[in-house]
């Protein structure tokens, strides 16, 4: 039904394209489109010396280093445990699944803010986690580590729901076949499962770091905020606009936007590649 | 390898798959597991295969009980409907998956495997493809391609799911030779099910005929379709013309007409006054242009469809029933029938099909 | 045949124990494999869920009523509703619109107009407000201009509704427009052809098909709208009983180390978010999940027509 028109906007039956589109591009340019493009303004009044000179100062380059680490690290675990609590609610039953299965989407409707206060005061020294982890010589509120452990919880819903209707629509059949050839369950996993499943781990692992390198709410309580030992990037732009140092401000967004940008281009890409490759499958 | 399965039962929730199944199967056979969707045929392939678990009953290979071994324990090939094909593995790999599975103590030297997978793909005529990727193939080449794979670990049994049902209607056929052909050269047992009833009687040296979890007749093609024990499997087999009428005395009245009862209602020669149902298979039925003695009726032609090895005529008898004929060419064009023609009937009395109901 | 065979089995035909399906795990992996989800989940989940409520109520419940109805809390419980009531409809229009536009008609940039509308997602809240205070704050672009004509937005209730705009203004559309592209353009066009107007189709035809997906987004936008942290904490300015809102009144109160009261309203909030996820139960929440139009016929555009 749909044949696209040669390069001009296909005469559909239906009514309502010009109204809708219109308000659509105004809406957008109003509220995103102008506003981000001050963005780029300000940043063209700055200067490429006086650019460099911030993005590659001490400080800043210590929150891009803590930023893009902890992100890595809290994506990483997410992809691995995300997999394990994906599979365990695709194919086992156990009490409370359901309540469960709701719940890990938290991360994604919980105010930031409460995040950050509720994980601080669990992994501080005296809370509920914190306390346990002690004696063991491991410290969590106010350490990198803290950090790591805020943007797990962020990105844990990215991974686990991306992997989840992939891991649902995984025919049977293929795992019946291993099997009648032989192969053990470790086997099926490792040679018949784990390669349908490697696509999606990626996008989702690529989301969920693009999620916690944006993330302030929840890291900001937790980490101590302390210049060039749990700094990040965000926080690092509050302090600077806070200062009403706009230029410094906008030179290291700019930098986080041109990274973050180049992840969704890469997400987006990723998306596409993968389900094309299954078209044919 | 011989197997036999003695009682099998299986439910699914209050639906009963299979009612206490026993049969046996002879090393080297090809049988085809015969019925309609629901019927249990792929519920009992896959028990035999260990993919699923009865409810009650054994399972033998070998005169061996296997029910407690595990799919892969059982060294069965299975083929699926839909292929089941590794897609992100090539064609070579799908095949040697099995062989490279294997326990390090029990795996051949990767040689051995490269020559096993190669003389696979020729066997089943696709040399050329171990590069390829399943995707890149067409339906028939990747049912080979799976059929391969499944002979790869040298399985006692072959197991195959409705091979041929996603397929077309030409490549289906082509397939199906092949399969008789293959299995001819490689003497394995195999098992195959179908709801196709010309795939079975054409590929099959054995057909057991299912409904309901229930075996309702199991033989050789032959067997089943010139003298078939039930109703169901008189109807499943090919099409078939059914009349009502009563017993009485010797003959079974249709609508007033007499028919002598035929060899295989002999036994109901002593029940008078009952119900039966008369079956009559389309070429079964002479058309004549006259009345012809007692048993003829009166029908007019509706549809004539010449277009094949046979002529197909649809015709309403006298009573409004509908009635199909199946003539050869040459009878066709002597009688010179054409629509709204109005015909004689006649069922050759040696040959139908009465069943007491 | 199937004759009753009565011979002697070899072995005992009971229904074996140690059957394992050819795709089911060890039973050991299996409570393996649940028991560590489990505790990853607890860990980040669970037990952040349980504290919430046991932090807020650790000093009594007469306490955490007065943290949640004093003047302050009472002030930002307003603000963040009017932020709310203000946000969502708009961005409701413009998911119908947006959704309508990319999910009916085929045109070039197509795919430039959906990567846009995810924008907020890309951007980090910190920078989503930066970019309001850049433009409205005293040093920004238009800052002299609105000073000079006594109009506050940054640091005032304006600045906060356009930051909480521009964060959730893509939930509705991203709900709609996959649910709206998966249902086809049969039935509208069907209903045209039978004389019926756009917006007859569109309220008779179209929203009732969606409706589900409509209903969820709406319940995230507001979700998100009334959660919304990073954005609101820079244009703010953080005038208490002026521009706080709830999350950012927990920040106070926690930076004003009275934690239990902070517990308070952040349970609030909690409630909110425990609401929006059985929401998303019941109404499905995943497009892939929603069941594609069911009601409303065109019969009723028939109708209308004859």
């Amino acid at each position: 039904m749909s044949q696209p028109a040669k390069a001009n906007v296909r005469r559909s039956l239906l009514p309502g394209f010009s109204l809708t589109m219109g308000y659509t591009i105004v809406y957008l340019s109003l509220i995103a489109l102008i506003p981000l493009s001050t963005l780029f303004l300000e940043t063209s009044g700055i200067g490429w010396t006086r650019f460099w000179q911030v993005v590659l100062s001490p400080r800043v380059l210590a929150a891009y280093r803590l930023s893009l680490g902890a992100s890595l690290a809290g994506a990483s675990i997410n992809s691995v445990f995300g997999v394990i609590v994906a599979w365990t609610l695709v194919r086992y039953d156990f009490p409370f699944k359901s309540v469960i299965d709701a719940l890990v989407d938290l991360p994604f409707a919980l105010p930031t803010s409460v995040a950050g206060i509720t994980l601080t005061a669990i992994y501080a020294r005296n809370g509920w986690i914190g306390h346990l982890l002690v004696p063991l010589g491991i410290e969590v509120a106010f350490t990198r580590l803290g950090v790591v452990v805020a943007l797990t919880f962020i990105g844990l819903p990215f991974v686990v729901r991306t992997i989840q209707p992939v891991l649902h629509n995984l025919e049977i059949e293929l795992e019946e076949a291993a099997a009648t050839l032989g192969a053990s369950r470790w086997q099926t996993f490792q040679r018949v499962i784990a390669p349908s499943l490697a696509p999606a781990v990626i996008t989702g692992f690529a989301l969920a770091f693009a999620r916690a390198l944006a993330e302030y709410g929840s890291v900001v309580f937790i980490s101590g905020n302390m210049p060039m030992r749990t700094e990040v990037v965000p926080l690092l732009i509050m302090t600077e606009l806070e200062q009403f140092n706009y230029q410094a401000a906008t030179a290291i967004a700019l930098v986080m936007l041109v990274i973050s940008f180049t992840m969704l281009f890469a997400i987006n890409l990723l998306q596409r590649w993968t389900s094309i490759r299954h078209v044919f499958g | 390898m011989s197997i036999e399965v003695r009682n099998l039962r299986k439910t699914f929730g209050s639906f009963v798959a299979l009612d206490n199944i026993s049969l046996e199967m002879p090393t080297g056979e090809l049988v085809a597991l015969l019925g309609p969707s629901g019927s249990g045929k792929t519920t009992l392939l896959r028990i035999i295969a260990g993919l699923e678990m009865p409810d009650a009953g054994e399972v033998h290979f070998d005169r061996e009980e296997a029910t407690n071994r595990s799919a892969s324990e059982r060294k069965v090939g299975f083929v699926f409907q839909h292929y089941a094909l590794f897609r992100h593995m090539t064609v070579f790999e799908n095949v040697a998956f099995g062989l490279r599975v294997r326990p390090r103590k029990l795996r051949p030297p990767e040689a051995q495997i490269r020559s096993r997978v190669e003389e696979l793909l020729k066997l089943v005529q696709l040399e050329w493809s171990g590069k390829r990727y399943p995707s890149q193939l067409s339906g028939g080449q990747r049912q080979r391609v799976a059929l391969a794979r499944a002979l790869a670990v040298e399985p006692r049994v072959l197991l195959l799911d409705e091979p041929f049902g996603a397929l077309d209607a030409k490549v289906r056929e082509e397939l199906r030779r092949w399969l008789r052909r293959l299995h001819d050269e490689l003497h394995i047992t195999s098992i195959f099910v179908t709801h196709d009833q010309e795939e079975a009687l054409e590929v099959a040296n054995r057909v057991v005929v299912l409904n309901n979890g229930k075996i309702e007749q199991a033989g050789t093609p032959e067997e089943l379709y010139h003298n078939p024990a039930t109703p169901f499997v008189y109807n499943f087999l090919g099409n078939v013309n059914l009349f009502h009428g009563r017993i009485e005395d010797g003959h079974i009245y249709v609508r007033g007409m007499p028919i002598a009862l035929s060899p295989n209602g002999h036994e109901l020669a002593h029940v008078n006054g009952k119900d039966a149902v008369v079956y009559v298979r389309p070429h079964l039925l002479d058309i004549a242009l006259s009345p012809n003695g007692k048993a003829s009726f009166p029908a007019t032609v509706k549809h004539i469809n010449a277009a094949g090895s046979k002529v197909k005529v649809e015709l309403e008898s006298q009573w409004g029933d509908p009635v199909q004929v199946e003539l050869d060419h040459e009878r066709y064009r002597e009688l010179g029938i054409q629509r709204d023609a109005r015909v004689y009937l006649k069922p050759r009395e040696n040959k139908v099909f009465i069943y007491q109901i | 045949m199937s004759s009753a065979e009565v011979r002697a089995p070899n072995s005992i035909a009971s229904t074996p124990v140690h059957f394992r399906r050819a795709t089911a795990e060890r039973p050991l992996t299996r409570v393996i494999l649940i028991g560590t989800a489990l505790l990853f989940l607890s860990l980040f989940l669970i037990i952040p869920v349980i504290a919430v409520f046991s932090e807020a109520l650790a000093k009594g419940v007469g306490v955490y009523f007065a943290s949640i109805t004093n003047p302050e809390a009472l002030s930002a419980i307003r603000l963040t509703l009017l932020a709310a009531a203000i946000a969502v409809p708009l961005n409701l229009v413009f998911g119908l619109a947006a959704s309508w536009s990319i999910a009916r008609f085929e045109f070039p940039c197509k795919n430039l107009l959906t990567t846009l509308i995810d924008l907020p997602f890309a951007v980090s809240p910190v920078i989503s407000g930066m970019i309001y205070v850049l433009m409205f704050g005293a040093q920004g672009l238009l800052g002299p201009w609105l000073i000079a004509h006594n109009i506050h937005i940054i640091f005032a209730v304006p600045g906060i509704v356009l930051a909480t705009v521009f964060v959730t203004f893509p939930y509705v559309a991203r709900e709609l427009i996959p649910v709206m592209e998966a249902s086809g353009t049969d039935e509208e066009e069907a209903a045209i052809t039978l004389g019926a107007s756009g917006w007859q189709t569109f309220f008779r035809i179209t929203v009732p098909k969606v409706k589900w997906a409509l209903l969820y987004g709406v319940v995230i936008c507001n979700a998100r709208a009334m959660g919304e942290f990073g954005a609101v904490s820079v244009v703010s300015g953080h005038i208490l009983g002026l521009t706080v809102t709830m999350p950012l009144y927990v920040e106070v109160l926690y930076n004003d180390y009275q934690f239990t009261a902070s517990f308070a309203v952040a349970s609030l909030l909690t409630l909110l978010a425990l609401v929006t996820l059985i929401a998303k139960r019941l109404l499905g929440g995943d497009a892939a999940e929603l069941p594609l139009a069911a009601e409303a016929p065109p019969v009723t555009a028939g109708r209308e027509a004859a």
